[in-house]
């Protein structure tokens, strides 16, 4: 660390213990919204490498995301030891998928890093504030069609998600 | 549950962005007026308001719960104390009362009364326009809300303050319950 407010440098050194220091990437991948019969109405990715990524391919892992959620959910539901509805999140290796259904059948899904923390709060807010304030208050806007084209949404959703603190950030600990 | 879901509709009503009631009052007038200018047949302007609140249905349910704590309804009852409760609250600032007597054995059909009717205020109906339900369009967003969480209903209006009763009465009945349906991948 080197400052030159005053012309003098001063440099701190930090000692590390090895096993203490772990970096990690806190990121948003991706955001899916889906209707109840499958639609997928919106989806944005981020930080994740481009090659291979055709607008086909992006169709095909939409439609197994779905196909995926629907099957999850009904699995977890019926092997639950207590009723309950619907998972709010699980967790790989390598990432973490974050869900939201609302009774309507809409499903929100955010896809970070495996450590970052619950976002429930998060996809209640994309439902509360963006989707029923800009796309089912816009008189344009038709149900069940993509909300690419609803531009209110689109880049408040983009805003809100590429600004949070979880969106892309090197935690060196 | 009722005393809960009343205050649930306190709590949400409160926190509503409200508007002007005689300017909502009068503006549904002007609606109907029209409607009644531009169809001329009063069953087809019924059909016309009917139809309204149904898409305007289909868009409140998500705000009623986004807004809301309400989560899914287990059974009818509890559908139809929340829609009384907390949905006329929410969006009409009136509270509705469901009759326990109107219940019939299946738990099935019931009635709603609404005392007040922010609607109806100052309106009056000529006698050549007896048929007309006024307050259709409430029919109409009960149907579209409730389709969108999975039951089919029919809704009329069967007593009306402006064709001589002393509340507006709907009356609700499920028809079906309806399931998610699979889509077919093209592969």
């Amino acid at each position: 660390v080197s400052t030159q407010s005053t012309g003098v440098h001063l440099y701190c050194v930090f000692r590390t213990d090895r096993s203490a220091r772990i970096r990690r990437e806190r990121m948003i991948f991706n955001f899916y919204i889906f209707s109840r019969n499958g639609t997928c109405l919106y989806y944005e990715e981020w930080n994740i490498p481009k090659e291979g990524r055709t607008p086909k391919a992006i169709q095909e892992e939409q439609k197994l995301m779905f196909g995926l959620l629907y099957s999850l959910r009904g699995f977890i539901t019926k092997t639950s030891p207590k009723p309950c509805e619907t998972f709010t999140y699980y967790k790989t290796s390598r990432y973490k998928l974050h869900y939201l259904e609302t009774p309507t059948g809409l499903k929100f899904v955010l896809n970070t890093d495996k450590d970052a923390p619950t976002m429930t709060d998060e996809l209640k807010k994309l439902h509360q504030e963006y989707y029923v304030e800009y796309a089912l208050k816009n008189p344009l806007y038709k149900l069940g069609e993509p909300l690419g084209a609803c531009e209110g949404f689109n880049s408040r959703v983009i805003n809100f998600l590429t600004s949070h603190p979880e969106f892309k950030r090197r935690v060196v600990h | 549950m009722a005393a809960n879901k009343q205050k649930e509709g306190e709590r949400v009503f409160k926190e509503q962005e409200k508007i002007n009631a005689e300017l909502f009052t009068l503006t549904y007038g002007a609606i109907v007026s029209q409607l009644i200018k531009d169809y001329e047949d009063i069953e087809e302007v019924n059909t016309q308001l009917e139809k309204m609140g149904y898409n305007i249905g289909l868009r409140l349910i998500d705000e009623f719960l986004a807004r809301s704590n309400v989560g899914r309804c287990h059974e009818f009852p509890e559908t139809a104390e929340t829609i009384a409760k907390v949905g006329f609250k929410m969006f009409l600032g009136v509270v509705g009362s469901v009759l326990p007597n109107s219940w019939n054995a299946e738990r099935t059909e019931f009635s709603l009364i609404l005392e007040e009717n922010p609607l109806v205020d100052f309106c009056e109906l000529p006698d050549n326009y007896s048929s007309l339900n006024y307050c259709n369009i409430i029919c109409g967003v009960i149907r579209g809300a409730l389709e969108m969480v999975q039951m089919r209903v029919e809704c009329r209006i069967t007593k009306s303050v402006l064709r001589g009763d002393d509340v507006t009465e709907f009356k609700i009945t499920l028809k079906e319950r309806l399931t998610d349906d699979i889509p077919m991948g093209d592969d």
